[in-house]
């Protein structure tokens, strides 16, 4: 493990964003091979529920590559679900992104995302407001999530329940007078009920990765769909029109599953797809 | 010198170590004394209680028990474990013999084995077919049995001497009647236990064409989805698409099935893949093989056919990790302190598993109830280790209702000549890899969560995906449908 820094409010690589919050952490520890200056790069945070539906997931993985793609750093709590779909997207298109953590940054928590915390910190941060060693407690995830929001210049909150954690992280870029984003969902979902709350309340609704750009004034560079054969493009057509199962898009194009298998790991490795559980789901146009 | 008093008579069986037949002679000695009954030689329960039976079998066949007479039978060699009820007939036949009542010379010829009843009548045991092999060994051309266990005798290339009672033993030995006559059963009439056919499974493209690639490559498959999609129902079909046994392989199979006592009078040489599924509470040594007398556990009676662990994360964990040494190296070794015993266990492993404990995920109908915490406890259940020896994971996600209106699909014996074709081809002329195909391979590993040892599952699957096409070579579309069938990397991390 790389060792621990300690920065300082008065240092002057402290985040001058996080400073500026109302009540700013007195100091923050890092881990991991970033430099502490990458606190203080234009930054979204992208947050979400810890259990999710495959929408979220996929939705969460995107926006993390597209936006890291696009040159922005990615912060979030490295949860469970959205969290930790946003460090992935983000490490997939070989971008940087920052975890606060509500602990000490020695303990990997949750002990799942051990493995993600020290790919995040091959070029990343992970960092938190408490001394190493201090354990994982309920009641530090709030403050936690204050400088999630701090972090950032805005905040997209992707799948939440009513009463979610990544509503208090919104209610806290509110605060800051920053701007918030909310990816829509079902309304019959109470997977969604928080996000579609954040719409009614005049947040930014998030279709498209572009959308987060345009919030921040970030001319996104021009799009390029990656090439794909004849069989792939018509079943990603088909697909934009709601998520199918292997089989469905089998008897919809009138393909054998062989041949639709082979298209479907061709869309997946363009990052057009994603397969969740056997339900293959069009990514949203990329930037 | 004295002179050696003809009183001891001896007759020969086989005892099983594992599926190893040992040669065992059985001796009755009779001398003056109190009169007693007495059996040495490291004798089980079960052969200890067959004092009572030979007894009883003897009075009610009409013949003399000696008495006023100490009589003593050994199991030799005495250092060697016996264990069950095959030994009944042979110790009556040597008490017979030791009081002369049957000609010691001709019972030399002679194995035998089998169970009697306390009206004389005589039983059949299990590993009738192993204890035969060991006669043929030894050089023994005749094995006396119960009529049931004939055709079993025969199998080992002995002749068998059928008989259902102690009388006709006697008369036979005696010279007083021919050999019992033995109808040879005709191998190739022997129709095999009924397999669902695959014709039954409508829908589920996807599933057929996964279990058709599996059948072909001999891999092991994982299907994951809700409960109801049909997860089961495919798997039981697997073994009716591939192909039926070699003489050999039946051998082999039979010799398990037959130890196991597990083999069906009616069809005595197992000539289809076994199909396995044992219930998610079974113990280790069942599972894997064991007991204090080794014997074949489920992985060997699976042996060159199907194992299907059904609701894979409910089985214990320290079954599952057994599993990972036989699915290495296809055989299983039970040690004990009498020494090793070793059971072949070669077979295709076949696990279904819910997506959640709930079972909602992957059902668009209902919505999944499980914290993050209860399912990543469910899914920690399998190690990696053993998750990385299923060459193929399909999600079968619940069909629609147009799709159980499907009409019905290819019946199996369409699907197995294709798969006996693909063998054959595998076997002929392996279809090697081309560059584009190796590139796009390496491609995947780089941008999918894909491990080494995935990589290798992989290209394997491939291989197979390209001789099911009859073609020479593995393209890119062969690499692109089998890393479809990957192990999706939410499955444990």
């Amino acid at each position: 493990m790389t060792e621990i820094r300690r920065i300082r409010r008065a240092d002057p690589t402290f985040p001058a964003l996080l400073a500026a919050i109302h009540d700013p952490p007195s100091a923050l520890f890092l881990r991991g091979s970033g430099s502490p200056t990458l606190l203080s790069e234009p930054s979204v945070a992208v947050v979400g529920a810890r259990s999710c539906s495959s929408y979220g997931r996929a939705v969460g993985r995107m926006l993390g590559r597209e936006l890291a793609r696009a040159g922005l750093v990615v912060v979030s709590g490295l949860a469970r679900g959205i969290d930790g779909e946003a460090h992935r997207g983000a490490l997939e298109a070989g971008g940087t992104t920052v975890a606060v953590l509500g602990c000490g940054v020695d303990r990997d928590y949750p002990a799942a995302h051990a493995e993600l915390a020290r790919r995040i910190c091959e070029r990343g941060l992970v960092v938190s407001e408490y001394e190493p060693g201090v354990e994982p407690a309920p009641w530090r995830f709030p403050a936690r999530n204050r400088i999630i929001a701090g972090l950032a210049q805005a905040t997209v909150v992707v799948e939440a329940r009513e009463r979610s954690g990544a509503l208090i992280t919104a209610d806290f870029a509110l605060e800051e007078g920053r701007e918030v984003l909310a990816v829509p969902g079902e309304i019959t979902s109470a997977l969604s009920a928080g996000t579609n709350a954040l719409l009614r309340l005049g947040a930014t609704p998030v279709t498209r990765a572009e959308d987060v750009l345009d919030a921040l004034g970030i001319a996104p560079r021009a799009p390029s769909e990656p090439e794909v054969g004849e069989t792939a493009a018509a079943l990603l057509a088909r697909l934009r029109d709601g998520a199918l199962t292997g089989d469905e898009l089998a008897r919809a194009s009138g393909l054998d599953p062989a041949a639709v298998s082979v298209a479907l790991v061709e869309l997946e490795l363009a990052g057009l797809v994603t397969l969740d559980d056997g339900v293959a789901r069009a990514l949203p146009a990329s930037v | 010198m004295p002179r050696v008093r003809r009183v001891v008579a001896r007759a020969v069986t086989h005892a099983l170590v594992g599926l190893e037949p040992r040669k065992v002679e059985v001796e009755a000695h009779l001398q003056p004394g109190v009169p007693g009954f007495a059996i040495v030689g490291l004798a089980d329960r079960a052969c200890q209680e067959a004092k009572h039976r030979v007894r009883s079998g003897v009075l009610s066949a009409s013949l003399q028990w000696p008495l006023n007479r100490r009589l003593t039978v050994n199991l030799a060699p005495a250092a060697l474990r016996k264990e069950g009820s095959g030994f009944d007939l042979p110790i009556s036949l040597a008490v017979l013999a030791a009081t002369r009542q049957v000609p010691a010379e001709r019972l030399a010829g002679h194995a035998a084995v089998g169970e009697l009843a306390l009206d004389g009548r005589i039983r059949p045991v299990a590993g009738a077919l192993a204890v035969a092999e060991g006669a043929r060994r030894a050089g023994i051309e005749r094995v006396v049995c119960a009529a049931p266990s004939a055709p079993e005798v025969a199998l080992a290339g002995v002749k068998p001497v059928p008989v259902s009672h102690l009388c006709e033993a006697v008369a036979y030995l005696r010279g007083e009647i021919d050999a019992p006559h033995y109808e040879p059963f005709a191998e190739d009439a022997l129709d095999g236990a009924y397999v669902p056919d695959l014709a039954d499974v409508r829908g589920q493209e996807r599933g057929r064409r996964a279990l058709e690639i599996t059948a072909a490559g001999g891999h092991n498959l994982l299907l994951s989805g809700p409960p109801g999609t049909g997860k089961t129902m495919l798997a039981r079909r697997l073994p009716g698409i591939l192909p039926p046994l070699t003489r050999d392989e039946a051998l082999e199979v039979t010799r398990i099935h037959s130890v196991a006592g597990l083999l069906p009078p009616e069809r005595p040489l197992v000539t289809v893949p076994p199909f396995r599924a044992p219930h998610h509470g079974a113990s280790a040594p069942a599972v894997v093989g064991g007991g204090s007398s080794p014997r074949p556990g489920e992985v060997s009676l699976a042996h060159r056919g199907v194992l299907l662990l059904d609701e894979l994360p409910e089985f214990r964990r320290d079954v599952l990790e057994s599993l990972r040494q036989p699915l290495e190296d296809g055989v299983v070794w039970v040690a004990r302190v009498g020494g090793n015993v070793r059971f072949p266990a070669r077979f295709q492993l076949v696990g279904t598993m819910n997506l959640c404990p709930c079972g909602a995920r992957g059902d668009p109908a209902v919505e999944c109830s499980c914290t993050p915490q209860r399912l990543a406890a469910y899914r920690e259940r399998l190690s990696r280790a053993l998750l990385d020896r299923f060459d193929l994971a399909v999600s079968m996600p619940r069909p629609r209702a147009a799709e159980l209106a499907a009409p019905p699909g290819e019946p199996s014996s369409v699907v197995r000549s294709r798969i006996e074709a693909a063998r054959e081809r595998l076997r002929s002329e392996p279809p090697r890899r081309t560059e584009a195909a190796s590139a796009l391979l390496s491609d995947a590993v780089d941008r999918l969560p894909l491990s080494g040892r995935g990589r290798l599952r992989v290209a394997r699957v491939a291989r197979t995906i390209a001789a099911l096409a009859g073609s020479p070579l593995v393209e890119e579309a062969h690499v692109a449908e089998a890393l479809s069938y990957r192990l999706p990397a939410e499955l444990p991390s």
